[in-house]
């Protein structure tokens, strides 16, 4: 790809399911709806070289969106974009818009903290806080203000069930975290997300520092969640977003690509960039 | 298109390819010598013909375990996964291609302990167009598989002469579909003609019903070549046309 072609005609509103021969007529539907919309998005963390191009993305409620693409093609940064996670990145500059609901999230007078209760973050490398397993899942809604101790035990019991951890962690919730495995400790930093109820849950990585099973218990659990909340997760496993995601973006060298359903990306892409990355033909 | 990062994958997708190829090449002589053993009384042709199905159902068996390696070992998306799951289908139908040459020779070995009847026209048109049809969805395949793994110097000399065609792959396999209506029709022909010949002369009851047989053979050899050519177009456009009726006018 040149670096001078045109910016790619993004597609606007969350890719919908195609309709046509062979497909079940029943599984149409309504499309889903907008959850965050990303519109004309720049940023640039030095010398006005940009690190996302123009990206324009609809992410929709309720379903796994997932970001691919080389390294250094910016989807983390896009990711991180988000829970405005890059304000920490001296000299970093954005512009554009991103919209959850009707909040305007690059909004420079916005209550970071509040948007990131709204917009929870699990991130590649599992960071269980050094106490135990039950303060790990308490920290967020106790600082968020809330003391009441049956209310934070009820919080701690459906945040760890619904990380699919309580099974294996409920006789030892006052044990340090740091005794649990790895791949516990992501199920806990989930957990740890859920319980200030997030509408939106960021993912970067969130598998590859795990074995396989584990990974699989992280996917299963993905699917589970999106019944409740709306994933976004950056992965360079793309077997992985084949596995878990409904739509995904392909980003390259800041640019957006292609953005569709997972099933038309894999199976039959639009751009040939994207079939060169998806049939490992890149580099 | 550049190659696949991972070498050994490109080998496997080319060998894959190599071997589709090869068998649709045994598969079309097949069908030849079983149609020239018919129609020039060849027994000897036909027992040849018998004896070499087994290498259809080799090349059939290995097609499977090839694809079957490549999707379990090497997880392949976009157009390679389109490509592994069309070879896998179209092995299929030509190993019934095979199966129907063999039941052709059968017939007509069954014939030749006979006297002949006044020949049909049809036979022979209607072997002819059936063969055109195999010989177009393969070249089709052919063209289309190309940039999924050929590298220039495995070129032979078939797909050397495949650039001078006017026509695009695509467009050669949607031929092939709309052509499946003649063959049709000529079966119906033939149906209708044997039918009164053995109404008219009872005698000639058994020999009519083995060409009859022969007919509905090579319909069913057009059928399978227009079910390869179907699956080209989903391999080249990523799109089916499987069950579509009226089929469209282009793709």
């Amino acid at each position: 790809m040149e670096p001078h072609e045109p910016p790619p005609t993004a597609t606007v509103g969350p890719p919908r399911p195609e309709t046509g021969n062979g497909r079940d007529p029943t599984a149409l539907g309504s499309a889903p709806a907008t959850e965050v919309a990303i519109r004309d998005l720049c940023l640039s963390y030095a010398n006005d070289v940009l690190t996302l191009k123009h990206i324009d993305l609809d992410i929709a409620k309720g379903e796994v969106t997932a970001f691919i693409g080389p390294s250094g093609c910016g989807k983390s940064t896009l990711l991180r974009c988000l829970n405005r996670l890059n304000d920490l990145v001296d000299g970093c500059t954005i512009h554009g818009s991103i919209k959850l609901g009707g909040l305007e999230i690059l909004d420079s007078t916005l209550d970071v903290t509040e948007l990131r209760k709204r917009v929870g973050m699990v991130f590649q490398k599992p960071n269980p806080f050094p106490k135990t397993i039950y303060e790990n899942v308490a920290y967020g809604p106790r600082i968020l203000g809330l003391h009441h101790k049956p209310r934070l035990d009820e919080i701690v019991e459906q945040s760890l069930r619904d990380a699919a951890l309580w099974e294996e962690v409920k006789d030892r919730l006052y044990d340090n975290a740091l005794g649990l495995s790895g791949g516990q400790h992501q199920r806990l930093c989930i957990a740890r997300t859920l319980a200030v109820e997030p509408e939106v849950v960021l993912m970067d990585e969130p598998c590859s520092a795990l074995d396989p099973i584990a990974t699989a218990k992280i996917e299963e659990l993905i699917h589970e969640l999106k019944k409740q909340y709306t994933i976004v997760i950056v992965t360079h496993n793309m077997q992985q977003a084949a596995r878990v995601s409904d739509a995904t973006a392909f980003l390259y060298l800041g640019e957006l690509i292609e953005f569709g359903r997972t099933e038309k990306l894999f199976t039959t892409p639009e751009k040939q960039a994207t079939e060169d990355y998806v049939t490992g033909r890149f580099g | 298109m550049p190659l696949h990062t991972d070498s050994q994958y490109e080998e496997e997708l080319q060998h894959l390819r190599a071997k589709v190829l090869e068998m649709g090449g045994l598969v079309e002589k097949q069908i030849g010598d079983a149609v020239t053993s018919l129609i020039a009384r060849d027994s000897t042709l036909a027992r040849e013909v018998i004896e070499r199905d087994h290498m259809v159902n080799y090349l059939d068996v290995a097609i499977d375990e090839a694809c079957v390696r490549l999707l379990a070992l090497h997880q392949p998306a976009a157009r390679d996964l389109r490509f592994i799951t069309t070879s896998l289908r179209i092995s299929t139908d030509l190993e019934r291609i095979g199966d129907i040459a063999e039941n052709i020779c059968e017939r007509a070995l069954e014939l030749n302990t006979e006297s002949p009847l006044t020949p049909r026209p049809e036979i022979p048109d209607m072997a002819e167009g059936a063969r055109a049809m195999l010989r177009d969805s393969l070249d089709a395949f052919l063209q289309s598989s190309s940039d999924v793994t050929a590298t220039p110097d495995m070129r032979t000399a078939s797909e050397e002469t495949l650039d001078a065609l006017p026509r695009d792959a695509p467009d050669l396999a949607l031929s092939v579909c709309q052509r499946d209506d003649r063959i049709d029709d000529l079966t119906t022909q033939i149906f209708n003609a044997m039918l009164s010949q053995m109404q008219q002369q009872p005698e000639h009851a058994s020999r009519a019903t083995r060409i009859l047989f022969v007919a509905k053979y090579l319909e069913r050899v057009a059928d399978h070549a227009t079910n390869i050519a179907e699956m080209v177009i989903y391999l080249a456009k990523g799109k089916s046309i499987r069950h579509v009726s009226p089929l469209p006018e282009s793709v």
